[in-house]
């Protein structure tokens, strides 16, 4: 599949090689227009392949759910690591 | 130590983003805009039928005048229902063990309903603080306390909401050690 070269910056992520990452992060859009561009367009192709489908099942809002947990995991970490050994809780 | 059984409430802060924003705007992603067409995806299906039978309980004993408030009150006791909800899962943050979010809730609301009554019918907005059928000699008192009431009314609704959520997570906590 020998296309002609797509420029670094309009290539998807997985995409770019490891050795081009940092130019590649730095030619993306990192104004709020950029940022807010980049969440919505994240969350549509979510939305579209796992929910917005015929037979959507409840893998789509489950998905959602548990990163929700991990991310709340990772944002208390700090607090909860106190609670790994103690004995009296 | 009974100290600890309280730093679950406590919203952390990391990156300098604290959880309490993040567990606010999530309830957002959970329900998509249904689109304009016909046969929409299994979701937003399931969620509009949900609000519509929640709406329309919700409005049975109002007149036609009453309507104008379905709006706001279905998406605020959605707003809350979720994140209420979510707080259930592990790990997660409910906002609603905070007592400023709950009184920044229950006052507006309540002031919004007191004023917006007294400009549109003063007398019968005054009427209110007296009950139908009480003796004569009663009435001074119960219109102190009426007005009493009226006025602790978002306190009491917002600490009711505060503690019980509160309670409900610290007993969780306490059968689980």
């Amino acid at each position: 599949m020998a296309d002609r070269p797509v420029p670094l910056a309009e290539r998807r992520l997985m995409d770019v090689k490891l050795a081009e990452l940092p130019n590649w992060l730095g030619k993306r859009d990192f104004t709020p227009n950029g940022l807010i561009r980049s969440v919505r367009g994240g969350y549509d192709r979510y939305f579209n392949k796992y929910i917005n489908v015929k037979k959507g099942g409840i893998g789509g809002i489950a998905m959602l759910l548990v990163g929700y947990i991990a991310l709340s995991y990772a944002w208390e970490y700090d607090h909860i690591k106190h609670d790994r050994w103690r004995k009296y809780h | 130590m009974a100290l600890n059984f309280f730093d679950q409430f406590l919203s952390p802060t990391h990156l300098g983003i604290p959880l309490v924003l993040i567990a606010m705007i999530f309830p957002w992603v959970l329900y998509p805009s249904p689109s304009n067409r016909w046969l929409n995806n299994r979701l937003v299906t399931l969620q509009g039928q949900f609000f519509n039978r929640f709406t329309q309980q919700l409005l049975l004993p109002l007149n036609q005048g009453g309507h104008k408030w379905a709006l706001i009150l279905l998406s605020l006791m959605v707003f809350l229902l979720s994140i209420n909800m979510l707080g259930m899962l592990p790990y997660t943050f409910t906002p609603t063990t905070q007592l400023s979010l709950n009184m920044g809730f229950a006052v507006p609301f309540w002031l919004a309903t007191v004023i917006i009554g007294m400009r549109n019918q003063p007398t019968a907005a005054l009427g209110h603080l007296l009950p139908e059928g009480t003796p004569v000699p009663l009435i001074p008192v119960l219109i102190i306390i009426e007005t009493i009431s009226l006025f602790i009314r978002p306190i009491a609704l917002g600490v009711r909401l505060t503690a019980n959520l509160t309670a409900g997570h610290l007993l969780i906590q306490l059968i689980a050690t």
